[in-house]
């Protein structure tokens, strides 16, 4: 007798959307667990850096991507043959507002769309924080910043650093989803890496170039925007990030 | 050049009601933007979102996305079952027939959830810095 089956009386099955991050019965109970438990742990980071680091000016353009990131996420783009895509932006809202304060902004979306659009589940939410946005926010934007580095500095570097760090925060995410089902025993491991591996490749493609094209309009209509992230904000003010 | 004041208004909802306007602040009261174009940038950035609800959202594919090809091809579709359903499951507005109005409807009603939730949280978490 499993957690499901106890819990059967009171569930009510949904009919899923094509727009679908992973529900609850995808992963068993000890793998969501833990995963709430990581997400938890970043998230009061994320809290406690974003109230020490973070300026109010932030605060609309925290509001503006999460509406953004929200509303793209229900475009789905047609990929390869019979298949959609849909957009993260970790990476996007990390580049603007630092990782700490996208994971905030990241997460917020995640729980509005499994709270009350029932687009992925609550038991398992902390395993879709933890795939689409920590590694995007985090992961991504570590990436980001080492290619800014490699490609002669953020400003020349941003737009190409942006777009490969976008793709590989798809493909690192559909990684942990398919380590999160094998362990799950959902599927089996030469099943399903490589099939979400070979659809997500060509997801992140779309991510980079809405990542890209993004951050583009933003460097040409408000390029001020692009120095509210706390250590930029911090490198203009001459004082040390904190 | 930091000089985009961020104007401490409650977050403007994507439809056509004005926002109401909160007790006067440090600044003046907000006019129309003459002298700083752009300073209210959030709102076309808002505006953008309401967009991509309104016009892209219902021109969305069909097909599954990558997660749920997945489970379909290999079998594990039948799991995709939730615990407790959302009031809006499915980005539908129980009560509303048309499949379209009803995602669009949905995607602004969440669009102005998350900017609430965020602008609310921002606001509690970020500091006024010098």
């Amino acid at each position: 007798m499993d957690f499901y089956s106890i819990t059967t009386a009171a569930r009510l099955a949904v009919r899923v959307p094509p727009e679908m991050h992973a529900a609850d019965r995808f992963l068993s109970v000890p793998v969501a667990i833990v995963f709430w438990v990581i997400t938890a742990v970043v998230i009061g980071i994320a809290v406690q850096r974003t109230n020490r680091n973070l300026d109010e000016r932030s605060v609309p353009l925290m509001g503006v991507m999460a509406a953004f990131i929200f509303a793209a996420q229900m475009f789905n783009f047609q990929v390869a043959g019979g298949t959609s895509g849909h957009l993260l932006g970790g990476v996007l809202a990390a580049v603007l507002l630092g990782p700490w304060a996208a994971t905030l902004v990241m997460a917020c979306v995640i729980a509005v769309q499994a709270l009350v659009f029932s687009d992925g589940g609550l038991v398992v939410m902390g395993a879709n924080i933890f795939n689409m946005a920590i590694i995007g926010t985090l992961g991504g934007f570590a990436l980001y910043r080492l290619l800014c580095g490699l490609f002669g500095g953020e400003d020349r570097g941003r737009i190409p650093a942006a777009a490969i760090a976008g793709w590989a925060s798809v493909v690192a995410g559909a990684i942990a989803m398919s380590l999160e089902l094998i362990v799950s025993g959902t599927s089996p491991a030469e099943v399903v890496l490589p099939a979400m591996l070979g659809v997500h490749i060509f997801i992140g493609v779309g991510e980079a170039l809405v990542t890209a094209a993004a951050l583009a309009f933003i460097a040409t209509a408000r390029p001020d925007l692009l120095d509210l992230r706390p250590d930029r904000a911090a490198r203009l003010a001459g004082a040390a990030p904190a | 050049m930091a000089e985009s004041q961020a104007t401490p208004e409650p977050a403007a909802e994507p439809k056509p009601d004005p926002a109401s306007e909160p007790a006067p602040s440090a600044e003046p009261a907000p006019k129309p933007d003459r002298g700083r174009p752009g300073r209210r940038w959030w709102v076309a950035g808002i505006a953008i979102a309401a967009l991509v609800v309104v016009v892209l959202a219902p021109l969305a594919s069909s097909d599954p996305d990558g997660l749920q090809r997945v489970a379909i091809d290999q079998g594990f579709i039948g799991q995709a079952q939730n615990f407790i359903s959302g009031l809006l499951a499915g980005y539908a507005i129980p009560g509303i027939d048309d499949p379209r109005l009803s995602k669009i409807l949905s995607g602004l009603l969440g669009v102005a959830i998350v900017l609430g939730v965020m602008y609310v949280l921002g606001r509690v978490l970020a500091r006024r810095r010098a």
